[in-house]
């Protein structure tokens, strides 16, 4: 089955001043969108409007067909999940438990598992890379390690949109590899649709198939990185001198960054 | 299954030190029974001092104490759950001062045509309801409550509460005594017309909690995970406020200010068998009724012929075997 999921005219205003403008824009079904833009611009916004934690002012978001805001929250769950920027846990829950949390918007109050329930907690630990420590409790681990036990937990969802907050915000550079090698692996293998928001110009050119840069609280270009990923487009939302580019060790996109705009390039 | 094994092993211990301590505290009077004197008392086939201690004396005392400990001790964990901070108790939000301020004004304001033994809980309760509605109404900020807030307001409106009870304190005169101990707690004053006012608000508001136990979960998590799990933040932390409220309101009005059950029964207890409330919030209504009970019995016979105010006793049996399991823990156990 195709999940539809369309932003049309999303506008979101924070104590009166506007945050998201206007934004418009479609998943297409097991793609990686990116989403950039600046510190500030309303990234974050834009996902906790996605799966209604926030109810935009103006505009509205169709979920195969119908408004998100007529949907049981459980509903929205079984479809769309979120990794979110925070992942600091303080209560001493073992891995397993959190895992189990993701079937939630599909058990009774009283979360009693079945065994098909099982079967996907258990498959998703082993997918996400963290099986091997079920039993360890979640404020002793890494940001990175985490991060993964999050992602195993979105997707016991079984999700079909899954949104990435900056996920690699708090990572060092090796667990930012991983966590998007990761990813990228589900969304080929499982179909899932991917958005991930970052300001990691490089991390986005290189995993996403489609590109929509946020400037100045409004979407200003939408398209593949090659489209979207031009020097004028980096100058005007970055205020950066940078070049889209080809790793040629590994055969994928980079993001060279020159530095800070000079004032010659800004002609 | 590591984790279930664990969760029976406290719960089974636990009940133990309940029924113990129920049994001990029964046989308490100012010369205790025998415990043969005890079983037939229970049984209303003693003689007519032990059916008296037992039935009319010791029964509504225990059974009181067993709502006050399990009520305080859930309402606590409850409170640690949606606020995401190993400080909060149940009177996180000022209804501590809040009832303090309304029994010492009826202590102080007599109405002749009640009774004290109703008056003072009743405008207790009315007070910790007033500060709850009045510190919610602060932080409900643009339609949206902030834990941070909440804890804020809630601190800022108890301290005024307690300072209008210094105030009523010092202008009491030989009221004084009256006032000062209602604030150290007693379970004993009261008898079975008393308990079955209590008895129903502590069940309606633990009965809303218990059924809220995987929200709770998800909502340790942080309340964006909570709402991608599909549960609805707001709702579940109003309602949660409420039964808290309504729990915590029912019990302190009644036995005055009982301390530390509420903080410590939740964190001795999520330290013993983990932080999931599905488990953790049943075993805190075991082990706080378990606690209120031993104290009791603790109390009263720790001084031939002389009851210390219970409030005092849960402080100092309860702060160090707390510290202990503090120090002795480890660090990876979190909170």
């Amino acid at each position: 089955m195709v999940t539809r999921y369309r932003v049309c005219g999303l506008s979101f205003n924070y104590e009166g001043k506007k945050v998201l403008d206007n934004i418009d824009f479609e998943l297409k079904e097991g793609e990686l969108l990116g989403i950039l833009g600046p510190n500030g611009c309303g990234k974050s916004t834009l996902v906790k409007n996605m799966n209604r934690y926030l109810s935009p002012h103006d505009g509205l978001i169709l979920l195969d067909e119908a408004s998100l805001e007529d949907y049981r929250r459980k509903d929205i769950a079984k479809i769309v999940s979120v990794v979110p920027q925070t992942n600091e846990i303080r209560f001493a829950f073992t891995v397993r438990d959190i895992v189990s949390m993701g079937r939630m918007p599909f058990t009774n109050q009283f979360g009693s598992e079945t065994s098909d329930d099982e079967e996907i907690i258990e498959n998703a630990m082993r997918k996400a890379g963290v099986k091997q420590f079920e039993n360890r409790l979640i404020n002793t681990m890494s940001g990175g390690e985490r991060q993964k036990v999050i992602i195993a937990r979105a997707l016991a969802q079984t999700p079909r949109i899954i949104l990435m907050d900056e996920p690699t915000l708090h990572l060092d550079v090796s667990a930012q590899f991983e966590i998007l090698d990761l990813i990228q692996n589900l969304s080929k293998t499982e179909g899932l649709t991917v958005v991930i928001v970052s300001h990691d110009l490089s991390m986005v050119a290189r995993y996403c198939d489609r590109i929509a840069m946020i400037h100045e609280h409004r979407i200003m270009c939408c398209g593949t990185p090659e489209e979207v990923l031009t020097p004028e487009n980096m100058l005007t939302v970055f205020n950066v001198d940078a070049e889209l580019g080809m790793d040629q060790k590994i055969g994928k996109r980079t993001v060279y960054l020159h530095g800070v705009s000079h004032p010659s390039a800004e002609k | 299954m590591r984790k279930n094994a664990k969760v029976t092993t406290v719960c089974v211990i636990a009940t133990s030190i309940l029924i113990a301590a129920i049994l001990l505290d029964l046989h308490m009077a100012y010369t205790p029974l025998s415990l043969s004197q005890t079983i037939d008392g229970i049984l209303g086939r003693g003689d007519y001092v032990s059916n008296v201690v037992v039935r009319k004396i010791n029964g509504p005392r225990i059974v009181m104490g067993c709502f006050v400990g399990a009520g305080l001790a859930l309402s606590g964990a409850v409170m640690q759950a949606i606020f995401r901070n190993p400080m909060a108790s149940p009177y996180i939000l000022g209804m501590s001062s809040g009832a303090s301020f309304g029994a010492a004004l009826a202590l102080l304001f007599p109405l002749a045509f009640l009774p004290e033994l109703f008056s003072v809980p009743a405008c207790s309760f009315i007070f910790c309801f007033i500060t709850v509605f009045i510190v919610y109404s602060i932080s409900k900020t643009q339609g949206r409550t902030q834990t941070e807030t909440l804890i804020l307001a809630g601190i800022a409106v108890g301290s005024m509460f307690s300072a209008f009870v210094s105030f009523l304190t010092y202008i009491s005169g030989e009221k004084m005594a009256g006032i000062v101990f209602w604030m150290m707690g007693d379970i004993g004053q009261y008898e079975w017309n008393n308990v079955i006012i209590v008895a129903p608000l502590v069940l309606i508001g633990c009965l809303l909690m218990l059924t809220r136990a995987n929200d709770l979960n998800a909502m340790m998590l942080g309340d964006i995970h909570a709402n991608d799990l599909g549960v609805n933040v707001a709702q579940v932390r109003k309602e949660m406020l409420f039964a808290t409220a309504l729990v915590t309101a029912a019990c302190v009005s009644f036995v005055g200010v009982i301390g530390f059950v509420g903080l410590v029964i939740p964190h001795i207890m999520r330290i013993l068998m983990g932080p999931d409330n599905r488990y953790l919030l049943p075993a805190s209504i075991i082990g706080g009724a378990a606690f209120i009970v031993l104290c009791d019995y603790i109390s009263r016979s720790i001084i031939p012929g002389d009851i210390l105010p219970i409030g005092i006793l849960t402080s100092i049996i309860g702060a160090p075997y707390f510290i202990y399991l503090l120090i002795r823990r480890k660090k990876e156990m979190g909170w």
